[in-house]
C-alpha cells in the first residue's frame, strides 16, 4: 500500500494546481497582453475623431448639422466654466438616485420573497411578469396624471425601469442557489434567518449585483425619457433644448455627459460591490490566468 | 455507539428505498456499505445524518434518538461542497458555533494541519484541486469533533492515485480521533481496506444482503490472496461477476 506523509501529499497536490501566488511568471505574462489590447482599442476612435474634425474644418460637413469635436468640447467647457452644467447634472443625478433607490428597494423585497417562498412566487410573480410586458414608457401619461409633471412622476418612471432587472435577477439568483450548499447549511443546523445570512445571501450576491447594474443602466435610459416628456432642467433637457434651438453641439455634449455620468455611477456601484464579490473577482482573475497560460 | 433499528424509508412517490435495515456499531468501529446504485445506501446515510426522516424504525447515537441534524454527526459528501465565497479557514469553521474567533481559528488550523493543508488557510476554494478540496471537506467535518463520521462516496470523484492517498489520510485521522464511521462506497477495495465490517446491500427496496467481518490489522495489503478472495465474494453477492 502506498503510504504518504501529509507533507508529501501536499506536494503531490501542488502539482495539480498551485495557488495564485505560486505562479507569478504566468500572471505577469498574462498581464502584459491585455495592456497591448487596451491601447489597440484607442486606434479607431482616434482616427474617427481626427477624420471628423477634418470633415468639419474643410467644410464638407454642414456645421449646423454636424459640429466639429473641438466645437463640442468648447461648449462643454463653457458649460463647466459658467457652472450651468452642475444644475442640470445634479437634478438628473437626483432623479436617477431617488428612482434607483426606490426601485431597487421594492425589487429587493419582492425578489427576496418570491425567490425564497414558492407561495409568494405564485402570488406575485404572474402579476409582475404581466406588468413587465407593458412598455415602460406607456406608464408616463398615467404617472403624470397621478403624480404631476414634477419630480414624483419622473422618479416613479425611473423606479419602474430599475425594478425589473433587479427583481428578476434576485429571484432567479435565490432559486438557482446550489441545493447542495443549502444542505451543508442544514447539516450544521442552520435554518430560517441563519441559512439566509450564511448561505443564501452570499450565494445570491453575484446575480443581485448584475441586476443592480443593469437596473442602473435602465435607470439612466428612463431618466432621459422622463426628461424628454417635460422638464426645464436636467441633462435630458439639454438634449431637447439643443434640438429646439438647432444647436447640435449641445446635443452631442449632452450625449457625452450621459455617457460620462452613466459610466461613473456604474463604476461606483462596482466599487461598492467589490468587497462582497472579491471571491468572484479572484475566480475570474484565476480563469483569465489559466486562459493566458493555455494560450502562451 | 450508533444503533440503527428496523429502518425503512418510503418516499412520497411511493418508492421504497430502504426496508428494515439494522446494525449496531461500537464506538470507533468502521462500517463500509457497498451496493449497486439505487440500493438505498445514500438514503441510509441521509437518515443517520438527520437530513431525512425515516418512515419507520429508529436511529440512536450514544442512546440519544436522532431526530434531525445534530452536532454528534459529521458528514463528508461526494463533492467537497465548500462555500466558494469563504476562505478555506472559514469553510472549515463553518459548522462551529458558540466559540470566540480566536478559538475557532486555532481549531481550523489544527484541522487543516491534520489534512496537510495548513498553508492554504487563506486561499479560496477555487484555488484548490479536487483532492485538496475534499480534504478541506474532511477537515470541516472533523472540526466539530463528531462521534459519528458519515462519508458518502467521498473519494469517488477523484483519480486513483489521489483516492489511495486520501484513504490513507482518512485512516490516520481515524487513528487519532477514533470516530465511529459509516462509509458508503461503490469501491469494494476501499471497503475492504478500511472497514471493520462490510455490509452488502441489494435493492430495490434496499435491504442488507450480507455482512462480512474483517479482522486483519490496517493498513492491509490489497494484493493479498485473502483480500482478493473477499473481493470476488462481494462481487458475486452483487451479481457483478460476468458469467
Amino acid at each position: 500500500m502506498i503510504m504518504l506523509t501529509s507533507e508529501a501529499a501536499a506536494v503531490a497536490d501542488l502539482a495539480y494546481r498551485a495557488p495564485a501566488e505560486a505562479t507569478p511568471r504566468i500572471a505577469r505574462r498574462g498581464a502584459r497582453r491585455p495592456s497591448v489590447g487596451k491601447s489597440l482599442g484607442l486606434v479607431l476612435p482616434t482616427i474617427l475623431l481626427v477624420a471628423w474634425e477634418m470633415l468639419c474644418r474643410t467644410g464638407i460637413a454642414a456645421p449646423n448639422l454636424l459640429p466639429a469635436p473641438s466645437a463640442v468640447l468648447g461648449l462643454l467647457w463653457a458649460l463647466i466654466a459658467s457652472g450651468e452644467i452642475w444644475g442640470h447634472a445634479s437634478i438628473t443625478l437626483f432623479r436617477v438616485f431617488a428612482g434607483f433607490g426606490l426601485g431597487a428597494l421594492v425589487a429587493t423585497l419582492l425578489g427576496a420573497l418570491t425567490g425564497y417562498s414558492t407561495t409568494y412566487r405564485r402570488l406575485f410573480d404572474p402579476l409582475l411578469q404581466g406588468l413587465r410586458n407593458i412598455p415602460s414608457l406607456a406608464w408616463v401619461p398615467l404617472f403624470v396624471l397621478w403624480l404631476g409633471i414634477f419630480e414624483a412622476s419622473k422618479i416613479a418612471l425611473v423606479a419602474v425601469g430599475v425594478f425589473f432587472p433587479v427583481y428578476l435577477n434576485l429571484m432567479g439568483g435565490i432559486q438557482s442557489v446550489d441545493r447542495k450548499l443549502v444542505e451543508v447549511g442544514r447539516m450544521y443546523r442552520l435554518r430560517g434567518f441563519g441559512l439566509v445570512r450564511r448561505v443564501l445571501v452570499p450565494a445570491t450576491l453575484p446575480a443581485y449585483f448584475v441586476g443592480l447594474r443593469s437596473g442602473l443602466g435602465l435607470g439612466w435610459m428612463f431618466v432621459l425619457a422622463a426628461e424628454f416628456m417635460g422638464a426645464s432642467e436636467g441633462l435630458g433637457f439639454l438634449l431637447i433644448d439643443g434640438q429646439m434651438t438647432s444647436r447640435p453641439a449641445a446635443i452631442i455634449a449632452g450625449i457625452l455627459l450621459f455617457a460620462v455620468f452613466g459610466k461613473a455611477t456604474d463604476w461606483l456601484l462596482v466599487r461598492a460591490g467589490r468587497p462582497f464579490l472579491a471571491w468572484q473577482d479572484s475566480f475570474e482573475a484565476q480563469t483569465e490566468r489559466d486562459a493566458n497560460a493555455a494560450r502562451a | 455507539m450508533l444503533r440503527v433499528r428496523d429502518l425503512s424509508k418510503r418516499f412520497e412517490s411511493g418508492v421504497t428505498a430502504l426496508e428494515r435495515v439494522g446494525f449496531t456499531l461500537e464506538r470507533g468501529e468502521i462500517l463500509a456499505v457497498v451496493g449497486t446504485s439505487g440500493c438505498g445506501k445514500s438514503t441510509l446515510l441521509r437518515l443517520i445524518a438527520g437530513l431525512d426522516r425515516p418512515s419507520a424504525g429508529n436511529i440512536s447515537i450514544d442512546n440519544q434518538d436522532v431526530d434531525g441534524p445534530n452536532p454528534l454527526v459529521g458528514f463528508v459528501f461526494q463533492e467537497p461542497r465548500l462555500m466558494p465565497w469563504l476562505k478555506i479557514r472559514d469553510n472549515v469553521t463553518f459548522g462551529l458555533s458558540g466559540l470566540g474567533a480566536q478559538e475557532k481559528n486555532a481549531r481550523a488550523l489544527r484541522a487543516l494541519e491534520e489534512v496537510g493543508l495548513a498553508d492554504f488557510a487563506e486561499a479560496l476554494p477555487q484555488q484548490l484541486s479536487g483532492g485538496m478540496a475534499q480534504r478541506v471537506a474532511i477537515a470541516r467535518a472533523l472540526v466539530t469533533e463528531p462521534s459519528v463520521l458519515l462519508l458518502d462516496e467521498p473519494f469517488s470523484a477523484l483519480d486513483a492515485f489521489t483516492r489511495l492517498n486520501l484513504q490513507d489520510h482518512l485512516l490516520s485521522i481515524w487513528r487519532r480521533h477514533r470516530p465511529t464511521m459509516v462509509l458508503v462506497t461503490h469501491d469494494i477495495e476501499e471497503a475492504l481496506a478500511l472497514a471493520d465490517r462490510v455490509v452488502i446491500m441489494r435493492g430495490a427496496p434496499g435491504r442488507i444482503h450480507r455482512t462480512i467481518e474483517l479482522r486483519e490489522d490496517r493498513p492491509r495489503k490489497r494484493t493479498a490472496t485473502e483480500f482478493q478472495t473477499l473481493k470476488e465474494e462481494i462481487l458475486d453477492a452483487l451479481h457483478l461477476v460476468p458469467a
